[in-house]
Parts: structure tokens; sequence; C-alpha cells
């Protein structure tokens, strides 16, 4: 949900979008109109057919204007009826206060009736910056904040919950949530051992979300959760796995990638760009992947064409058969149950939105539905 | 005169240290970055004092504790150093990060410290002198703001890096930001006690520290108002190398008086 009217050559100007770019840019009045724009989109996916709208959490940034999803899916869990409302997910270890989620997330499940899906997630380093958070304590809270939540969500109330980050005497949910035993919950992820260590671990099987990044990283970290579930003795299930990436798909091939050129550059090369520091402040990630990011800085923080995502599978692009055909080949490589595609990016306008949503839901989505 | 490498355990953290010299014991406190090499100011102390610099826990050599979670973890730490070693009147000289640490000790003990040297301590803040962000800083733009004459930023930008120079630079910054991340590089409790500091003080400060404005050096007097305050002209974040001499000569005057 980025801030699509954004004045592009001062984001550049700023070198980021994150944390520092100066909010006299957001105009409210435009605001305003992308919001109901964005949400009649959402809505508008359940129309065509789609499983499940997924909205997700971002702090004072032009990327993505919801800092709070619970605000988004709650306008969502009233006008829609039929579809799953995926919330991508709460950024835990940044809350104060994590029975707040486990009671908003509760709340949406009950209002729709058991339509929600539930994404934990630490926030990105960014996020670290702008509330001040602890990054050094940033795993502990997560693992925390959901035992709790969990606790909460299944647990006969009221208890008491003595954590080293979050004490509360009294846990006892009003309302509890609609899905027995909860709602499920999915991990949406940049990729990392750890965490693909937790959410597979049998206790768990959370789904695991691999989130926009080049396919060769999707399929080795689709793998290493399979694997990850075979050492633990068990065997993953398809629908624990999950990849998100922006998609546009055009009437020709040409068409498309002429229509989604600007608009894909924009979101990788404005939207999405950080320097180091923002990305990975200290104790994010453990600091042999801060090495190896350090020495990948040159490709993961230079400009991309979108014939080089294309060629990465940053992006998938084309005509309906051809991102049919790239997204068949890629599940006989990966068998992902859930695939989430990004039909709006960086500065993709609304008539091009909706084009591409059609075309994917008439010409793509049925096919990748037998799949499965 | 050489320093030795040393190591002690202390409350189970494997702490790493250098000594040298002979005289009355002064504890140096490093910084952010760490105390990687013997500098040229511990040399000139040592010809007047015991010098120990110690690697704090989570710095350096030393040890990463399980317990290491905030600035009062590191002052027990530090008072059980003191014990443990069995220093007394120590002469505790700390610098921005070690300040911070040496504010924190002297409020819960000072049986066995002598005096304090406060050199551009982090630990409190002021109003209008905000610090730079040492965590969104780029590494070059870093060092150069921890001077004020940029030769002494260019010679540190010359050190070629090492994988172990990068490995060490990464635990020392994770430690940071654990210590200092939030509130950042101070502890809004400590000003409330310190006047519980009832050992001589000096506050040593930069005009130029574009690290810790000057601005905090004044508010510190004023919490510390029997302190003297020296600021030093043309100088950045770290006196003690930027104006080595003086900031020697001040040290000797102050904890030997």
């Amino acid at each position: 949900m980025p801030y699509a009217d954004l004045d592009l050559a001062a984001g550049r100007k700023n070198g980021t979008v994150w944390v520092t770019l100066p909010n006299r840019n957001f105009d409210p009045e435009k605001g305003h109109k992308l919001y109901n724009r964005y949400l009649d989109e959402l809505e508008y996916g359940e129309e065509l057919g789609f499983d499940a709208v997924g909205v997700n959490e971002h702090h004072q940034t032009a990327y993505g204007l919801m800092p709070s999803p619970i605000v988004t899916a709650s306008a969502l869990a009233r006008k829609t009826k039929r579809v799953k409302i995926a919330i991508l997910g709460s950024a835990l270890p940044l809350r104060s206060h994590p029975l707040m989620v486990a009671e908003e997330h509760a709340m949406i499940d009950v209002i729709s009736g058991g339509r929600l899906i539930s994404g934990f997630v630490r926030g990105i380093g960014a996020e670290y910056h702008t509330f001040g958070v602890n990054p050094t304590f940033s795993h502990d809270r997560f693992h925390e904040a959901h035992d709790l939540i969990v606790r909460a969500w299944t647990e006969p109330g009221p208890f008491a919950f003595h954590g080293h980050h979050y004490n509360v005497q009294y846990v006892n949910l009003w309302p509890r949530p609609y899905q027995r035993p909860h709602p499920p919950i999915w991990i949406p992820s940049q990729g990392s051992k750890e965490t693909i260590d937790w959410a597979s671990h049998p206790e768990r099987r959370y789904t695991y979300l691999q989130t926009f990044s080049p396919v060769k990283v999707v399929q080795r970290y689709l793998k290493s959760y399979r694997d990850t579930c075979a050492g633990y003795g068990y065997q993953c299930d398809d629908r624990q796995l999950g990849w998100a990436v922006p998609v546009y798909v055009g009437d020709t091939d040409e068409s498309a990638r002429a229509e989604a050129k600007q608009h894909f550059e924009a979101f990788r090369n404005v939207f999405v760009k950080m320097p180091l520091e923002m990305l990975l402040p200290p104790g994010y990630t453990s600091r042999e992947s801060l090495k190896n990011v350090m020495k990948a800085k040159a490709q993961m923080f230079g400009d991309v064409t979108i014939d080089q995502a294309l060629e990465l599978g940053l992006f998938v692009c084309g005509s309906a058969e051809t991102v049919t055909k790239a997204f068949e080949g890629y599940w006989r490589e990966m068998r992902f149950g859930n695939l989430l595609v990004m039909c709006q990016f960086g500065t993709l306008p609304a008539n091009l939105t909706r084009a591409n949503m059609e075309r994917f839901a008439r010409g793509v989505m049925p096919r990748l539905k037998t799949l499965n | 005169m050489p320093f030795t490498d040393h190591s002690v355990s202390v409350h189970g953290c494997k702490t790493h240290y250098r000594r040298g010299g002979k005289g009355a014991p002064l504890v140096f406190l490093h910084g952010a970055s760490g105390a990687p090499v013997v500098l040229p100011f511990m040399e000139k102390l040592a010809t007047r004092f015991d010098v120990l610099v110690p690697d704090h826990p989570g710095y350096g050599q030393s040890d990463e504790p399980e317990w290491l979670e905030n600035i009062h973890d590191v002052a027990y730490f530090y008072l059980d150093f003191l014990q443990k070693l069995d220093l007394k009147g120590a002469v505790v000289v700390g610098s921005s990060m070690g300040g911070w640490m040496a504010m924190e000790m002297a409020v819960r003990n000072t049986a066995r410290i002598g005096s304090l040297v406060l050199v551009s301590p982090a630990g409190i803040r002021a109003d209008g002198a905000e610090p730079a962000d040492i965590f969104l800083l780029p590494q070059e733009a870093m060092v150069r703001r921890l001077f004020h004459d940029q030769k002494y930023a260019e010679a540190r930008l010359a050190i070629p890096e090492t994988p172990e120079s990068i490995d060490l630079a990464l635990k020392n910054r994770h430690t940071t930001a654990r210590l200092a991340w939030e509130p950042r590089l101070h502890d809004p409790h400590l000003t409330k006690w310190l006047h519980r500091i009832d050992v001589p003080v000096s506050i040593v400060w930069g005009a130029q520290d574009r690290i810790l404005p000057v601005g905090i050096a004044h508010e510190l007097k004023r919490l510390l108002p029997k302190a003297e305050l020296n600021i030093l002209e043309r100088c950045g974040h770290l006196p003690q190398v930027e104006k080595m001499e003086e900031f020697c000569e001040l040290v000797v005057r102050f904890a030997c008086r």
C-alpha cells in the first residue's frame, strides 16, 4: 500500500523513503483517495475469486501506508463476505503489549466469522530505528510475544503469564478467536535459518511465506524449510509453504513489460531502497548473516531494471500464458501451496492495477488452482 | 612502558585487559568502538599510573555474557572487577560509553574509586544537544564525525580492514546497541542519583564534539556542581586522541593533586 503519489525525485534525493523522508511529502487529501482506492482493490479481490487478500504493517515510510494492518483488515472484515483476510503480519516486538495483538486479531476473526489468517513478523530493521525498540532483543521479544498470544488464544483464562519482557497477572481474552484452536499463523520472512527452524518446528508447523526475493533465494529457503521438517521427522505439507511476489499480467508480453516498467522500477529502486545501516541494525540478524549481506552489498543496494528483475525472478510479468507457464514451472520445482501475488506495486495506478488483477484472476489463477 | 595482556573471570565473564605502568591504579573505560590497540595516551599515562584497559563485557576480546542486558549490569560488573583485582583509590577514566559506565558505577559505590575523569561521556541528555545517530551513520561518516581535525579521521580510515577487525567491530556495535539503543545513549534514572558521587570529578569535552555535543557538558556540570569542567578547543569526541598531551597533563594534574 505505497504512497503512490510520492514525489519520486524527493525519495531518490533522500536516499530512502524510510525513517528520514520528511512527512511534509505526504498529502492527506491524496492519502484519502489512495486509502479508499486500495481498499476498493482489496475488496475487488473477493469479487474476482481470490482465496485471500493480504495486508501488512510498515511504519513511518512512503513504502506502505499501513502502520496498522488492524485498521485495514477491520474495514475488509465488514465489507467482504467470503474471502480470507491475511494480516502479513503484525510486528510483534514493536508492540509494547502483545495482548493487544491477541485481542485485535481475535476481534477480526470473530467479526469476519473465522476468515482471519494471522501473520507474525518482527518488523523490518528500519522500524527499529523509527520505533526505538532495541533490535538486540528483537528475537527474544518476538518469541515471548508469540507465546503469550497463542496461550491467550488457546488456554482458559484467567491465568498469569511471567516472561522476561512481558508480565501479565490476568490473561483472560475477551473475545476468544472464532477459529479453533486459533487462526492459522503465517510467518512472512526474507529468509533466515532461525526463522525456518522455529516456524517449521513440529509444535508449530506454521506457513512460511518467503517475501520479495530472487527466485533462487525463494527456492533455497523453501527447500531448507522442507529439509528442516524432514529433520524434525515429518513431511512438510505444501500448504506450509508460500511465496509472495509482485506480478503483472498484460495482454501480451510486450505490453505487460511496457506498462509495468516504470512502476516496478519505482517500487524496487525508490520505495524498497534503504542503506545497510537502516536495513540491518545490530542484533536484528546474526552477525554471520549481516556479513553475508555486506559482501552482497553492491547487488542488493544498487538499482535493478525490470529486465534484470525478470531474469532474477524478483518479478513475474507477461501475458496470461507466459505468467501461467512461469508459475507452473516454479511450482513444479518448489510446490508452494500458497502464492501471494502483489498486484499493486510502487506507483502502479488504479486502472492498471485492476486490469492486472482481472487478467490474473481470469487468465492465470484457474490453472494454478488445479496444481494443488 | 610496555603493556601486557591479562584475563580475569568476573561473574562468569572472561574479561580481557591490558595493564602497564606503575603508580596509583587508573582504569580506562573505552567507548563504543572498543580499545583494540594500545594508544599513545595510554603509554603516556602509564609513566605515572598503573594503567588498566579492560575490554567491557561484550566488547573486544572479552566474553559476551548472557546476563549483559543493560548499563546497570555493566556498572555492577565493574564494581566486581575492582574488587577482584583489589584495586583501591582507582582513578576511573571513561570515554563516551565508558564515561557513562563510570558514572553508573560511582552512583552505586565509590569505595574503591578515588576520582572520576569523564571524557565526553554518554549517560545523560540535554535539551538542544541531540547526539549523532551512531547506528544510522555510514561507517566513514561516523569516523569523520569523531574528530575535529580530519587528519585523525584520515589516519583511522587508512587502517585496512581485516576479517578479524570486521568481526570485532560488529561485536562491539552489537553490545553498544544492547546497552544504548533505547533510551538512546542515556539512562533517564541516572540524574536522580548523581548527587551520590562523593569523589572528585573532572569533565573533559571537545568544543567541536559532533557525536555528543558540548551542550551536554554544561548540563552535566549543572548536575555535578562540584566537578571541574574542561572544554578543549579545536577538539572532537576523543580528546585523548586529538589533544593527547593536553589530556594527559590534565589527568595527571587532576588525579595527583
